[in-house]
């Protein structure tokens, strides 16, 4: 049935909520456009001539690249890491489900819920043990488990979405389950993956914690980059605003297409 | 360790021929036998860590002192400063963020023009790095001097206020709040829209006015998307850190020191392990508890 129009009330109030949402975004992005002067000028100025300039300013301060370098390489290795790991269970669970399949689920999903600061210590001090500590494999490999249980759940409830009827043909044919995943669930359920994928890259570039906690000048991601900006570096705010667009751009974009898929993986499937 | 956990799934399997759970089982060990390292080893460290003196600068005086670092921590202020900053921290951001999360995605669940962009609008928040959201509120935005909140106060006569030195507490609310209202925003439209139109449309023919049936109709359909948002969000609050280290670092004083912050002061300034291990137990039981109900619904849902 057709939803009934909104008021004119409604329609103004719903855009006036979303434009307060997002007008802190707004308002970075402006200022990234403005001089230094310009950006504390009082009262703020809405109109001028936007220049380039901050941005120029951010990418040649010294690390500002290398630390984008990483958060792409750590986001795209450590969701690659995860989906490689998760598919192979996923397909176990939603094709050859057991009795335990649902505990296993949830007892996955549960490891989500140890707050990381309860395993600060131990996790430091493996790391500086093995002289991981400040580099890119430690942040893989702690990205990539921490997104681990929420890309099964999302592969496993895309993949409940295919007939089994299909893979249960091919098994007859004798196509073993490598043939099944490889030739038939990676392009039946690419979308699925693609979104898990897209979810977990999201969530391992805005991971803060870890990256603060482990990584210095020599891997080191936008956050920490971003988060070592405090003074004197934030006084510089048309360059603060310019590398934090650069930092933010990315992920709003791929954010807003995985927008609606992502509840499902958020909520690990508590909301429907 | 771990071999507990290894078995469950290789008892699994009803009917399926042997080799087909031995299949099973083959693709399923790297994600379990990974998760199960992750959860347990770190765990039963920080445990062990709980009961010694440890401390990193002084590696040679470590050893066993029972449950001192807890009767340490229980008998410290700032642990219950940080106790009490972090209670009030989680409820707050959760009372606003539930609070304008169900009206935004009311009114964004109404039919009109633009409501596409005006969604990904209202949601865009999310999306933003930690310590950019922390970072533009604290200088663009909250600044008493040339920040846009002190020039709208002095523009209806009041003074503008230096909120990082006189509230910084309220300061950091409206920043996490901000940046967590589009998840309950994101959860709830989605369950709105599950919401049966034809028993809405009835309400209406029989008279019931926008404000009745959104009492009587939408409400009572949100109550289990809201406590599940409401449970999750915790968790999340629970380990808020880099928006604290970004613009108060705990401070002024300890103002803003949350149970996180303070195990991050204890374990990577002051090098305390033994001290930074028991608060961590703690706040892991605390985390707990609220997980085991977040669990049982989840788990309630995959069966359905």
């Amino acid at each position: 049935m057709e939803q009934e129009k909104a008021s004119l009330a409604g329609t103004i109030a719903a855009w006036l909520a979303a434009f307060l949402m997002f007008f802190p975004i707004l308002w970075m992005a402006v200022t990234a456009f403005k001089t230094e002067e310009q950006a504390i000028a009082i009262p703020p100025l809405l109109f001028f001539r936007p220049v380039l300039s901050s941005f120029g300013a951010a990418l040649a301060q010294s690390g500002y690249v290398h630390f984008a370098e990483n958060s792409v390489i750590v986001s795209v290795c450590s969701t690659a890491l995860a989906v490689l790991i998760a598919f192979p269970a996923a397909y176990a669970m939603a094709f050859q489900p057991g009795k335990r399949t649902q505990d296993l689920l949830v007892w996955m999903l549960s490891t989500k819920m140890l707050p990381p600061v309860g395993v600060l210590v131990p996790i430091y001090l493996i790391f500086r043990d093995t002289d991981l500590l400040d580099t890119r494999t430690s942040l893989v490999i702690v990205d990539a488990l921490i997104n681990l249980p929420i890309v099964v759940w999302m592969l496993f409830s895309f993949f409940r979405d295919i007939p089994r009827d299909i893979l249960e043909a091919a098994h007859m044919d004798g196509v073993g389950p490598r043939g099944q995943m490889i030739h038939l669930l990676l392009p039946l359920a690419a979308p699925g993956i693609a979104s898990a994928a897209l979810l977990a890259i999201i969530l391992s570039w805005n991971e803060a914690f870890w990256s603060i906690n482990l990584t210095a000048a020599h891997a080191g991601t936008l956050a920490t980059f971003i988060a070592r900006y405090s003074a004197p570096e934030g006084l510089f705010w048309a360059k603060l605003s310019a590398a934090s667009v650069l930092a933010v751009a990315p992920i709003l974009i791929f954010g807003s297409l995985a927008q609606r898929r992502m509840v499902r993986g958020l909520t690990v499937g508590a909301v429907k | 360790m771990g071999a507990t956990t290894l078995q469950a799934p290789a008892m699994a399997g009803d009917s399926l021929a042997r080799h087909r759970r031995r299949s099973s089982w083959l693709l399923l060990s790297p994600a379990v036998i990974l998760l199960a390292l992750w959860a347990f080893v770190p765990l039963v460290m920080t445990l062990l860590y709980s009961f010694q003196r440890y401390n990193l600068l002084y590696p040679e005086r470590r050893g066993f002192i029972g449950v001192r670092n807890y009767s340490l921590l229980l008998s410290d202020p700032a642990f219950w400063t940080a106790i009490v900053n972090t209670i009030v921290l989680v409820l707050s951001v959760l009372v606003i963020t539930i609070v304008a999360g169900v009206l935004i995605s009311l009114l964004l669940n109404q039919n009109f023009p633009g409501r596409a962009v005006a969604r990904l609008m209202a949601i865009a928040p999310f999306f933003v790095l930690p310590p950019v959201a922390a970072l533009i509120w604290k200088n663009l935005l909250f600044n008493p001097i040339s920040g846009l909140i002190g020039w709208l106060f002095t523009l209806v006569g009041l003074h503008p206020v230096a909120w990082f030195t006189t509230s910084p507490m309220v300061a950091l609310v409206i920043i996490v709040a901000w940046e967590w209202t589009p998840f309950a925003t994101l959860i709830l439209l989605t369950a709105l829209q599950s919401l049966d139109t034809e028993q809405l449309e009835a309400a209406r023919m029989d008279g019931a006015g926008p404000v009745n049936r959104v009492i009587y109709i939408v409400l009572p359909h949100l109550a289990r998307p809201i406590a599940i948002t409401i449970m999750m969000e915790s968790i999340f609050l629970l380990s808020i850190f880099a928006e604290i280290l970004t613009t108060t670092a705990g401070g002024p004083g300890d103002a803003t020191t949350t149970l996180t912050y303070l195990i991050y002061i204890r374990a990577l300034l002051d090098f305390n392990i033994g001290g930074a291990s028991a608060a961590g137990v703690l706040a892991i039981v605390l985390a707990n508890i609220v997980a085991v109900f977040l669990m049982s619904a989840v788990a309630r849902n995959i069966e359905a």
